[in-house]
């Protein structure tokens, strides 16, 4: 069996700047796949993406003009430019994207990382990172489909007994 | 990192196939393009049959079909039909096993199972096909590469 993405049309799917109104939306969706309610978090990340140094910094939503879809935002996705952490390069790195459950497979995950890769080079930078969960199938399957594979550096941690 | 002879065929047979998803494609082609005997490659294409992965038709004008879905089958779901699980290998009759040392070694040898396992359990057909392509234009990204 086959499963067929299908993609909105184009006039229904909008790529922009998260704006404050958004963020109960955020703070839903993150809630809705994680489990967990941060609103703190996320006011945080709006204060800090969302509003300050725009140049490098990029919180976009994917929202629906088509009356099927249920109001709010089906989507977001956030990052910024880092420069010189761990010895590298200024590279543009996503730390979040999730996608309302009920709107995944119409290529919204991918609208938002070509949105916000077209961010990224627009902010003069060539390489894109991210981190996922080794558990964390879903993320995985979706930036290797997007044509990421595995960077130079490996993530060590220990335990702060 | 190396796979069995058995564990190639069958991800670039399962390429071939999913790269022409509305074709028969035969061993005979296959097995020409990858230089292995038509023997060796029917055998592996009974396997991939077995697990559900591939469709055969038989007699003139047959040949094979992809019967999977490109965007779901991953590379370890094809490497565990025909490579021994790294668990076989680390069990009870495992030297050290019982030890501090074995224990040790067990620590670091896992987790370059999870890297793997997460590596090749997160590439799936489709992305394969992608790569493919990517190296066909000799390394710039290609605009389209799969049909969904």
């Amino acid at each position: 069996m086959t499963e067929t993405a299908t993609k909105p049309a184009a006039h229904t799917l909008a790529i922009r700047r998260v704006r404050r109104a958004d963020i109960a939306d955020v703070i839903a969706l993150d809630e809705r796949i994680t489990g967990l309610a941060k609103p703190d978090y996320w006011h945080d990340v709006f204060t800090r993406y969302g509003e300050r140094r725009l140049g490098e910094r990029f919180f976009l939503v994917a929202e629906s003009s088509d009356p099927r879809d249920d109001e709010g935002i089906l989507g977001f996705i956030v990052g910024e430019v880092r420069a010189w952490e761990f010895g590298s390069a200024p590279c543009g790195w996503v730390f979040a994207l999730s996608v309302r459950p009920g709107a995944r497979l119409r290529g919204i995950g991918q609208m938002l990382l070509e949105a916000i890769s077209a961010e990224f080079r627009k902010a003069n930078v060539t390489k894109m990172r991210t981190m996922v969960a080794r558990d964390n199938r879903l993320h995985l399957l979706f930036f290797r489909g997007e044509g990421m594979m595995a960077g130079p550096y490996i993530q060590l941690e220990k335990e702060l007994d | 990192m190396k796979l069995q002879v058995a564990s190639r065929l069958a991800i670039f047979a399962l390429l071939e196939l999913a790269a022409r998803r509305d074709q028969q494609v035969s061993v005979s082609e296959i097995s020409e393009k990858y230089g292995v005997s038509t023997h060796h490659l029917a055998k592996v294409m009974h396997a991939l049959g077995r697990a559900g992965l591939v469709h055969s038709v038989r007699g003139a004008g047959g040949g094979c079909q992809f019967n999977g879905n490109a965007r779901r089958v991953t590379l370890l779901h094809v490497i565990e039909l025909f490579e021994k699980s790294e668990a076989e290998d680390s069990g009870k009759d495992a030297l050290g096993h019982g030890t501090n040392e074995g224990r040790a070694l067990r620590e670091v040898l896992g987790e370059i199972d999870g890297i793997v396992e997460a590596t090749l359990g997160s590439i799936t057909i489709a992305t394969m096909l992608k790569l493919v392509d990517r190296h066909r234009n000799g390394g710039r990204r290609s605009a389209v590469a799969i049909q969904r």
